[in-house]
């Protein structure tokens, strides 16, 4: 019998959500207390700060320009390695609970084979990407995935309940709610326990109460929110009074200060705040960041705090249904998620092609088995979900893969310096009529830089460049600061060097999202 | 700024004479074989409605099938659709080959983007049917 594996993901979750890594506003103590035990890493970051490449990344344990999903709405092959399929492989039993988003959710044409399985928890041949249990949600009620069939036959009452989440133009919607009209915010009176959090900790339970005691078993545990829309059930919005919330630290109160930074970045940042210009599908169009409000902050903080709490508790239920079980003492437990959340960051919210701590910096948590008597320790050095794989793979007591790029995390930072823990990448790459953007990013030795190539607002001379130690907000860039050029020349080069090569034939944006 | 309208175009080279390919694309009942996530298609004069794989029913009016030029155009007229144009032209490069263009006009722009995706993936359908047959 081998150590068992339950992978949590949340979705669009900041680092400093969390109790363990200096939160103030959510209370995490299920994930806390993980961290007391295992390993916190303090500089986690995606390899892509949206979903799809983010998550593909994780499965597949290689960069987007090696797996080619470069932004959501392109689907990763049926064939792309697949970590879940080695474990499968080798004996465990597997399962993948809540949101996938390897393939577009905007499928009309159902073309897209993970909209067409909420027929069955079982795929057809026995496993998909290799998870032989599959139950799917997101972010809403709406579409053919097993929480919205779920929903519409036990509860059709609350389908109405939920935000829309696209606009009738079929936009991300920027319909305000709540009590300060942000957009993305809304009251929604469904039971508690009809939310998908809820339900996604309810169908891993119901999944691992199917298992044999001496089954080995990975379990990727998926949910959906703390991304918009902020509508958690309002049962459980009373728990964090937004007006008692600070405004985030990343966010400068006067507006002169908020546009002064901006103007400091390559300028398509200004002019998204501005609403001149949209990058990318995934902030709602219609939405200018330049209207956002003091209190639209606080209370979208507010309630992406209580959609945390929720996810903990959640958490909580399954890891009490872990011991009981039995399998307390062989169970890895990991904790992260796909990328960030400006959350009020410079005056903006959502994400987009803004590589920041906002979006870069991750939660990530690895209580390795008991059994093995891990030591508690912080990982300073940059590690990468494309270690995800790897680690996997060396938890289950497997070579990793050759086509993973990464390697199994550092269970301390002398252990990362001895392994090479130096750099981790990050890549934007977006298309949206007309409109291309495209960034690499390193993250080194306490500074991270941006080299932007060519696109519709950039000739690719631009750049940023920050000291997060002097500058840990990021907000001023010293990209052109002829003080910090050597710097910027040793990262640019480090970057040039470590760049992966870019996938061809290319693949082809198929849907929005 | 609010992009209302989209404008998407995806291709394909098809290793077959311009007019194996026509044969295929000037048929409008004949979508369906080609086009995957496209499951009827009831064709009525210049009347044309389809079936998504979702089940849903899309009406539209065929504007222009021309089989000199080699070019197929139509218009959705269902609902969500503010406006819509999509033209196919079948392009002989005079080497035996052809270059298929699928050209999309759609607001909400969201909707050239979802068919743009289905259509790319119709096309390398396209080119495999055509390139397969006898």
């Amino acid at each position: 019998m081998g150590r068992k594996i339950l992978l949590i993901t949340t979705d669009q979750q900041r680092y400093d959500t969390l109790g363990c890594n200096g939160g103030t506003i959510a209370r995490t103590p299920v994930v806390d207390a993980l961290a007391a035990s295992g390993i916190r890493y303090e500089r986690c970051h995606p390899q892509s700060v949206v979903c799809m490449p983010s998550r593909s990344t994780i499965l597949t344990g290689q960069y987007p320009s090696t797996h080619g999903v470069w932004m959501n709405g392109v689907p990763l092959p049926l064939d792309a390695p697949s970590v879940a399929e080695l474990l499968r492989t080798s004996g465990y039993r597997t399962a993948l609970v809540g949101k996938p988003h390897f393939q577009p959710f905007f499928d009309p044409f159902q073309r897209f084979l993970e909209n067409s399985l909420g027929d069955s928890t079982v795929p057809s041949g026995g496993s998909h990407r290799g998870f032989e249990h599959l139950e799917f949600a997101t972010h809403g009620p709406v579409g053919p995935l097993h929480y919205s069939r779920w929903l519409a036959a036990m509860h059709p009452e609350a389908i109405g309940m939920f935000y829309r989440v696209l606009d009738d133009a079929l936009q991300v919607n920027a319909d305000g709610g709540g009590d300060t009209a942000a957009p993305q915010v809304h009251v929604n009176a469904i039971q508690r326990g009809w939310y998908h959090t809820d339900w996604v900790a309810d169908r891993t339970i119901a999944w691992l109460d199917s298992l044999a005691a001496d089954d080995d078993w990975f379990c990727w545990m998926s949910f959906p929110d703390p991304h918009h829309p902020w509508d958690p059930p309002e049962s459980e919005v009373g728990r964090i009074n937004w007006r008692d919330v600070p405004l985030p630290a990343g966010y400068p109160a006067r507006r002169e200060e908020r546009e002064r930074i901006l103007d400091a970045k390559p300028r398509h940042w200004r002019m998204w705040y501005d609403g001149t210009l949209v990058s990318n599908y995934e902030a709602p169009a219609r939405w200018v960041p330049a209207t956002l409000t003091d209190d639209q902050v606080r209370e979208v903080n507010a309630r992406n705090a209580v959609e945390c709490e929720l996810i903990d508790e959640a958490l909580g239920r399954v890891l009490r249904r872990v011991d009981e079980r039995g399998w307390a003492d062989d169970v890895d437990v990991i904790f992260t998620t796909d990328h960030g959340e400006l959350q009020g960051d410079f005056g903006l919210l959502f994400k987009g092609p803004y590589h920041v701590d906002a979006l870069m910096r991750l939660p990530l948590v690895w209580r390795p088995a008991p059994s093995t008597q891990p030591t508690a320790s912080v990982v300073t050095r940059p590690v990468g979900l494309v270690d995800l794989a790897p680690t996997l793979c060396e938890i289950a007591g497997l070579p990793a893969a050759d086509w993973m790029q990464g390697a199994a995390l550092p269970v301390n930072d002398p252990d990362a310096e001895s392994r090479g823990f130096e750099r981790v990448l990050t890549e934007w790459d977006s298309e949206l009529f007309g409109v291309g953007v495209h960034l690499r990013t390193i993250t080194r030795a306490g500074w991270v830089l941006t080299r932007y190539l060519p696109g519709t607002v950039h000739d690719g001379s631009e750049g940023e460049l920050y000291d997060l130690v002097a500058d840990p907000l990021q907000q001023h860039n010293r990209w052109n600061d002829p003080s910090c050029r050597g710097v910027r020349d040793d990262l640019f080069d480090d970057l040039l060097d470590h760049t992966p090569p870019t996938r061809r034939p290319r693949l082809q944006l198929e849907a929005p999202v | 700024m609010t992009v209302t309208r989209g404008s998407v175009r995806r291709e394909v080279r098809v290793r077959r004479p311009a007019d194996d390919v026509w044969r295929w694309v000037g048929d409008a009942a004949r979508l369906p074989e080609w086009w995957p996530g496209i499951t009827a298609a009831k064709v009525e004069g210049d009347e044309r409605t389809i079936t998504l794989g979702s089940g849903i029913p899309m009406p539209e009016k065929l504007l222009t099938i021309d089989a000199i030029q080699r070019r197929f155009q139509y218009r959705i007229t269902g609902p969500i659709f503010r406006e819509h144009t999509s033209t196919i032209d079948v392009h002989d490069l005079g080497d035996g080959t052809s270059l298929v263009v699928y050209s999309i006009d759609a607001d909400p722009a969201t909707m050239a983007l979802v068919i743009a995706g289905a259509a790319g993936n119709a096309l390398q359908h396209l080119r495999q049917l055509v390139e397969g047959e006898s």
